[in-house]
């Protein structure tokens, strides 16, 4: 492999001169005395090559040896990967056994002296794809399949396959021939170029199937699909992380990819604090058992942010190609394009709009597109769904990550300092919110079918009124209390009740945290039944007065366990409230 | 002499205001050096060319001053002998005392992994409600007051840090006034504290670049504490806007392309491996963070405070209440992150509910007041929660107040119960029943 020297140190860029070729974007080590530092080539220019440093540069000295490894940044992928919390680059962290972590410490992403029970899924004679399935093994309840070669070129065919029975994870379970009698040993391990997009499927389609998160106002008005994108922008402390933190705990998926992304160490921690807690209704099991972390906290090298959601991506495509659907969310994005500028800026590029990388936008477009919904080879599907957090700069939208990924992302949750700061939980804005899929016809067929024919037509309404509640508080506050006609304030405190009890859920109560869609439904519909009525008042103060009390009942409803005797009682003694106001 | 071993140059090609170059050989990356006597760092190595940022100032060193390569990082020498003592920005003593002798530590060491961190779970009461009751302080948590300048911080930070109950105080002070440096060691005398404490100070009277190795000399003291004497650390660090404006100063003169408001486009990475180092380490030990972020004019969109808020877990707002001329910590702009870890948990079953039914009627109080200095009437529901607001504000918000959790909760269900129905209140009916208390007179 080609040799090299370090010529310049500018904090964790390297610039180096090689004895022979290199590759863009190829690994190599920085050898300081018994350290081996990885570092990836992220530019080359004449005899300079520019190489970014995944660990910290203290103590690097011109004329240290690079040593090039002819492979670009992989990640390793097999059985055995489920529950991990691994660090950027795929090492496995709770492998390592000091306090601190220590430069130059790599762990393997899979135990190497791991044993599986095998059973084989395809017929001796049969011909094969990239990505067909061969076999299974059982993780954590899951079935993890064994597929062929990703990169395998055209057609290939099955010449042996173990017989079911337990094999090591690096034994040969089958072998793969062409025409060219070209022999290839399958085991369960394979390896991945990180940048590249894992295509191993047959068609990629436009994604229908509503995905359930459990929070209300996403299910409600903005929904999301398997295989669907979106974003969620918000200034610090606006709700991000509790937001992607309860999608990833409630979400009907198989696999949840957590991708800490330069964000703080201690919300990693709640994850594995907590998931290992939580049931899973699905497995029986626990639902860190189906979960894997990727954790480049901010403290950890800046360069490596940047592999950390590559690696979720790529680990999130293996087990899209095994037909499941995997939720991949990555928080925050934002940091990663900083890591991008960075680096751009010492390697004195022209900078674009706040000093980011001109390709910016590309390089994000890029990223989202290898999220999506599959149909595979033998037509089963899988899924990724991609949800990012995006940290704008002074909580300024107008800002070059969250217009670039504007672009990219279908669903928009944008979240807001203002209901933020009211409490108003989680604080996506209602009216600026928005998920494409919903225009979707295929979409609004799959929900008609799931919740009810009138669910789309619903939820419009919903929207018009939170709408036509903003702008009527607006007139209030600009004309008076009683300079509008109590009307106004009759529909404002409508739209107040679907604020507060469809928008509103507290992610840190038991019940109130998850709601599924039947619950959904019957409260939307309660809503909207409330927003129809007419009610009688003497003055516009008893209308606050008088909904301030159904909200609080309704609120009650929201506490208790779906159609329980509280539930009931609570909905009685609405009925009876609503009654007694009302005009028929 | 030792330093007779090292690598001495005489051949400065260029000097800015805060860095020179020159050509040698055998630096390494993030070296310590000696430049005309001077303490200075390696940031930049191309080549024969070495750029080393000088932190006391380049002013009057000449192109054949005396450059001496030290062969190491920064460090600090660790030990029990710490304690009770002021060093500067590098550790030398300002007290007049001895040297200290101790085990030699690099500062700005590496991360804790992870999966080594245990979840931060216990409360710091510091008895002021603003604090305990609407922002719950946890061992292990970094947080900074945003204050404007003018704003009492150093006192209240000074407050909570004796109430802490902590083992160990460092006190990192950057760009400290002289003034405010006496009367940090006044008040920690004062209260016998002395002996906890270890203090690392840059005032204002010495030069700005040597604030940027303050943070990293106090976290090293805290690790040495907290990781091997398993004591929990309360690390004090005031003002970090001077830090980050020191940053800026060498940025610039490195001729970096600044990102917003003139900052080192790694603000964010330099501010959370400060930040970062806050931990509840499995053997027991902890450090927390508490620092000052001072904004001006309460701007804090300004990419100083915005890189902060988005680092540490929350934040704590101090804002002059002119209606009961006192000084409250902002219940809105105000937000402790590891606060759900403990309130109700560690803390009463009813604080979450309580907490957030009182903010949410303060805020109701703000629209009234909103209304009212646009000229409206007032309905009579607005009425009672500005009195609400007013008692609420002074008997919890202002941070003279000294009391205990449970009082603080039982404080505001007498307001609520003096000021609103059950209704108003909202809170989950179980708790109503429990601690509802009907029209109080008077509040503590
Ligand atoms: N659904 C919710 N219910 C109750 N409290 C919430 C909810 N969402 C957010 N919060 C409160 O807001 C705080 C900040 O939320 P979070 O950490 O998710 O913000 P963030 O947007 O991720 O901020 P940053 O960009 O700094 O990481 C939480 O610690 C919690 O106190
Ligand atoms: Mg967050």
């Amino acid at each position: 492999m080609t040799q090299g020297t370090i010529r310049g140190i500018i904090a964790n860029l390297i610039i180096a001169e090689a004895k022979g070729h290199v590759a863009q974007n190829e690994i190599c080590y920085i050898v300081a005395g018994e350290e081996q530092l990885m570092a990836e080539v992220i530019k080359i220019q004449g005899k300079n090559i520019f190489i970014q440093c995944f660990e910290s540069t203290r103590g690097l000295r011109v004329g240290m040896p690079v040593n090039f490894t002819g492979r670009m940044l992989e990640v390793e992928v097999g059985p055995g990967m489920l529950s991990r919390i691994y660090d950027g680059l795929q090492n496995d962290l709770e492998t390592m056994d000091s306090l601190f972590l220590q430069r130059g410490q790599y762990t393997p992403a899979l135990d190497d002296n791991s044993r599986w029970d095998f059973r084989p899924l395809a017929t001796v004679g049969q011909s094969v794809r990239a990505g067909d399935w061969l076999g299974e093994v059982t993780e954590n309840g899951m079935a993890i399949k064994i597929m062929a070669p990703f990169d395998l070129e055209g057609e290939y065919q099955l010449k042996s396959l173990a017989e079911a029975g337990t094999y090591g994870i690096r034994d040969t379970v089958a072998t793969l021939a062409n025409g060219k009698d070209h022999q290839l040993e399958v085991n369960m391990v394979q390896r991945w170029p990180v940048k590249v997009a894992l295509k191993a499927y047959s068609e990629k389609i436009r994604p229908y199937k509503m995905l359930e998160t459990g929070v209300r106002t996403i299910d409600c008005l903005n929904p999301i699909v398997e295989g669907g994108t979106g974003f969620i922008p918000g200034p610090f402390g606006s709700g991000k992380t509790v937001l992607q933190h309860a999608i990833s705990k409630q979400a009907e998926a198989d696999i949840i990819i957590f991708a800490a992304c330069g964000e703080r160490a201690n919300e990693v921690v709640e994850i594995f604090y907590e998931f290992p807690e939580l049931e899973d209704p699905r497995t029986g099991g626990k639902l860190m058992d189906r979960t894997i972390i990727i954790a480049n906290t901010s403290n950890m090298p800046v360069a490596a942010r940047e592999a950390s959601v590559y690696t979720a991506m790529t680990l999130a495509e293996y087990y899209r190609t095994m037909g499941l659907r995997v939720l991949l969310l990555a928080d925050s994005t934002s940091r990663w394009a900083q890591a991008l500028r960075e680096m751009s800026n010492r390697l004195e590029e022209l900078p674009g709009p706040d000093a980011f990388p001109m390709d910016l936008t590309a390089v994000i477009a890029n990223f989202y597109a290898r999220a999506g919904y599959v149909y595979l080879n033998n037509g089963e599907t899988g899924s990724i769904t991609f949800l990012g957090t995006v940290s704008p700069a002074g909580g300024n939208l107008k800002e070059p990550v969250t217009e670039a990924t504007k672009k990219s992302a279908r669903c928009f949750y944008s979240l807001s300092q203002r209901r933020a700061d009211q409490k108003r939980y989680p604080s996506i804005d209602p009216v600026s919110s928005y998920s494409k899929y919903l225009e979707y016809p295929e979409m609004q067929e799959y929900l008609a079918e799931k919740i009810s024919p009138t669910w789309v037509e619903q939820v419009i309404q919903a929207k018009d009124i939170l709408l036509r509640g903003k702008e009527l508080n607006d007139q209030i506050s600009i004309l008076g209390d009683d300079g509008v006609p109590i009307e106004y304030h009759d529909i404002y405190w409508k739209s107040e009740v679907i604020d507060f009890i469809i928008l509103q859920q507290d992610a840190f109560d038991k019940i109130d945290a998850l709601t599924k869609l039947d619950r959904l439904e019957y409260m939307l519909k309660r809503v909207l039944d409330i927003y129809r009525m007419r009610f009688e008042y003497q003055n516009f103060e008893e209308v606050g007065t008088f909904f301030k009390r159904v909200i609080n009942l309704l609120r009650q409803m929201n506490y208790a366990e779906f159609q329980s005797e509280q539930f009931q009682a609570y909905e009685k003694e609405l009925e009876s409230m609503l009654n007694e106001r009302r005009i028929a | 002499m030792q330093q007779a071993l090292k690598p001495i140059y005489s051949q400065i090609k260029r000097i800015t205001k805060a860095t020179c170059s020159l050509h040698a050989s055998t630096a390494s990356n993030e070296e310590m050096a000696l430049v005309h006597g001077r303490l200075a760092q390696v940031v930049k190595i191309i080549g024969e060319e070495v750029t080393l940022q000088v932190f006391s100032g380049t002013e009057g060193i000449p192109t054949n001053a005396e450059v001496i390569f030290m062969g190491h990082a920064p460090t600090l020498k660790v030990g029990e002998e710490l304690a009770g003592r002021f060093f500067n920005a590098y550790g030398k003593p300002i007290d007049g005392g001895p040297e200290v002798e101790g085990e030699l530590r690099e500062t700005g060491g590496p991360s804790i992994n992870p999966t080594k961190r245990l979840q931060p779970n216990e409360v710091i009461p510091t008895g002021i409600a603003g604090i305990d009751l609407n922002n719950t302080l946890v061992t292990g948590q970094k947080i900074p007051f945003f204050a404007d300048p003018d704003q009492p911080f150093n006192q209240v930070m000074a407050d909570v840090a004796l109430r802490a109950d902590a083992d160990r105080i460092i006190l990192g002070g950057i760009g400290l006034a002289h003034d405010d440096y006496l009367f940090f060691k006044k008040i920690f005398e004062n209260a016998g504290a002395l002996d906890r404490i270890v203090s690392f100070i840059n005032t204002t009277e010495d030069p700005s670049i040597e604030r940027l190795l303050v943070p990293d000399m106090a976290l090293a003291a805290a690790e040495y504490f907290a990781v091997d004497k398993n004591e929990k650390v309360l690390v004090l660090l005031t003002d970090l806007t001077l830090y980050c404006d020191a940053l800026s100063i060498v940025s610039n003169n490195m001729d970096q392309i600044s990102s917003k408001d003139n900052m080192p486009a790694s603000l964010y990475s330099d501010l959370a491996r400060i930040y970062e180092k806050a931990a509840q380490f499995p053997a027991g030990g902890s450090i927390t963070i508490i620092a000052v972020t001072t904004l001006s004019g309460g701007d804090i969109t300004h990419a100083i405070p915005d890189n902060t808020g988005y680092i540490t877990e929350g934040q704590l707002f101090l804002r002059r209440d002119t209606e009961i001329s006192k000084t409250i910590v902002d219940p809105f702009r105000s937000l402790s992150r590891l606060k759900q870890l403990v309130i109700g948990k560690k803390t009463r079953e009813d604080h979450p509910q309580v907490m957030n039914a009182a903010v949410r009627l303060y805020a109701d109080a703000a629209n009234a007041k909103t209304k009212m200095q646009n000229g409206f009437d007032l309905t009579e529901y607005d009425q009672r929660c500005m009195d609400f607001a007013k008692e609420y504000a002074n008997y919890l918000l202002a941070i003279d107040v000294n009391v205990p959790i449970n009082q603080m909760l039982d404080t505001t269900w007498k307001l609520f119960g003096r000021y609103f129905s059950q209704d108003e209140v909202a809170i989950k009916r179980e708790l109503v029943n429990k601690y509802w208390k009907e029209k109080s007179p008077a509040v503590s």
